[in-house]
């Protein structure tokens, strides 16, 4: 089942196009990661989708909901409120600066948006909280403040507490990024264990053996257009483009 | 000297009373001041800046004065003097608490927000469970400034007529040919700001509990 249908988004900062056209579904199940230089536009179409920016034009289906579409003038319209907050819901996004409530504990960053957003009583809310925590493997942690634990620990807590809102797709942008080398490891291991679950992800990452390892689609972008689409085995082992097969001969 | 202390008392609850409604009323104003000041409106946000810059670039003295007098001129007729006081303070006030306030939420990274409209916060709830809790804390040296100031600036309801601390020290002081009841006002004034200051500091630390 399709759960996210973009079709031609178009998105430019100040004239500049940084999306020039960008087409693709994303269905049930299914680990997508997107990968390219940086500056192809790869976090730009994950913070549009995730309306943290407004599109120039295209389209944008989630869970049978239009979230915003364009007419062929160029003319684009949004959903009302009451839509765009339903397709929000459904999508979670985990930053590459993990933007943890740095004056809430561990267990009360995952508690407050269950609460607030599904309204959850507090015991309920806890007990997903600490479910979750414990899945991360920072069970010990939940008294502990944002400051207190690594750069790893805290992009766990924060995929945990996009996970406790039931996302229908969860969304990566560059997780492991601002991480030191040595911790970005356990974050892809939570990230694979979620794909082993079939969790419905799209991954925008510049590990490359990583993308390789988890995903069942592959996007590569490079100047605001996606340049190739295909398994991790077609798109590693035999890149058609040449900007695709120079994009990863720095990487062999 | 048991009865001019016994005066004394009674002007610094005069004092505090000025003190502690200026708080009241300027702490509150001062944040729709801010959220006018950062208004996406021109008109809104220059009308605001010229209040600000007007009660930060003239003398508190003048405006107070303008604040009692004004009225007499305009319409015949004034509110008492203690009405006066309070307004002309919580004006002048909540212009610095304002900027300070401004200063505050514009330090807080735009990632704050973002995440907040991600997990799907109202805008209501992310301002007053994400965003206002760290202003606080970051803005609360700035903040004691400010009030320890208040404190020290309360001398100056006296120059339309108010009978504060500092006037009934002088007063006092003339009826006497003595300078003591003005040195004792400077230990209440300093006795009231070393409470103000003690109570920032226990304020910080308890909000000291993350960085």
């Amino acid at each position: 089942m399709e759960i996210i249908t973009i079709d031609n988004l178009q998105k430019s900062f100040d004239g500049l196009g940084v999306l020039k056209g960008i087409s693709f579904t994303l269905n049930e199940g299914e680990v997508l990661s997107i990968i390219g230089p940086s500056g192809s536009g790869k976090s730009t179409l994950l913070r549009c989708l995730t309306q943290l920016e407004p599109v120039n034009g295209g389209t944008i289906n989630v869970c049978g909901q239009t979230m915003v579409s364009s007419t062929k003038e160029g003319v684009v319209s949004y959903a009302d409120k009451q839509t765009l907050r339903s397709v929000r819901l459904n999508l979670g996004l985990v930053f590459q600066n993990f933007n943890l409530f740095p004056h809430m504990s561990v267990l009360r960053n995952i508690t407050e948006p269950q609460m607030h957003v599904l309204k959850r009583s507090k015991q309920e809310a806890e007990k997903v909280g600490r479910e979750l925590l414990k899945k991360m493997g920072l069970e010990e942690k939940e008294k502990a403040y944002p400051d207190q634990l690594s750069g790893g620990q805290q992009q766990r807590v924060s995929i945990a507490r996009a996970l406790a809102l039931n996302p229908t797709v969860l969304c990566f942008d560059e997780p492991t990024s601002a991480l030191d080398p040595e911790l970005t490891g356990e974050i892809l291991r939570v990230i694979k264990d979620l794909a082993k679950e079939k969790m419905t992800m799209i991954v925008v990452t510049h590990e490359m053996a990583f993308a390789r390892d988890i995903s069942d689609r592959i996007i590569f972008m490079d100047d605001g257009l996606i340049v190739e689409e295909g398994t991790p085995e077609a798109l590693f082992g035999n890149p058609q483009n040449p900007r695709t097969q120079k994009f990863l001969n720095r990487y062999e | 000297m048991g009865n001019l202390l016994l005066q004394m008392l009674v002007a610094t609850m005069t004092s505090l009373k000025i003190f502690g409604l200026t708080l009241l009323f300027s702490l509150p104003l001062g944040m729709l001041v801010a959220k006018g000041r950062m208004a996406k409106n021109p008109i809104i946000s220059n009308v605001v800046n010229v209040y600000i810059m007007i009660m930060r670039g003239t003398p508190l003295i003048l405006q107070l004065l303008f604040v009692y007098f004004a009225p007499y001129y305009i319409f015949g007729s004034s509110y008492d003097r203690f009405t006066a006081v309070i307004v002309g303070y919580t004006i002048n006030y909540a212009a610095y608490f304002a900027e300070i306030y401004r200063g505050g939420i514009q330090s807080i990274p735009v990632g704050q927000y973002e995440a907040s409209l991600v997990l799907g916060f109202s805008k209501a709830h992310t301002f007053t469970h994400v965003i206002a809790p760290q202003v606080v804390k970051r803005i609360i040296p700035a903040m004691g400034n400010e009030v320890i100031t208040l404190v020290k600036d309360t001398a100056l309801a006296q120059t339309i007529g108010v009978a504060e601390l500092f006037r009934v020290a002088q007063n006092a002081s003339a009826r006497e040919f003595s300078t003591m009841p003005i040195f004792i006002a400077g230990v209440f004034y300093f006795l009231m700001n070393a409470i103000v200051s003690r109570s920032f500091d226990l304020l910080e630390k308890k909000l000291n509990y993350y960085r």
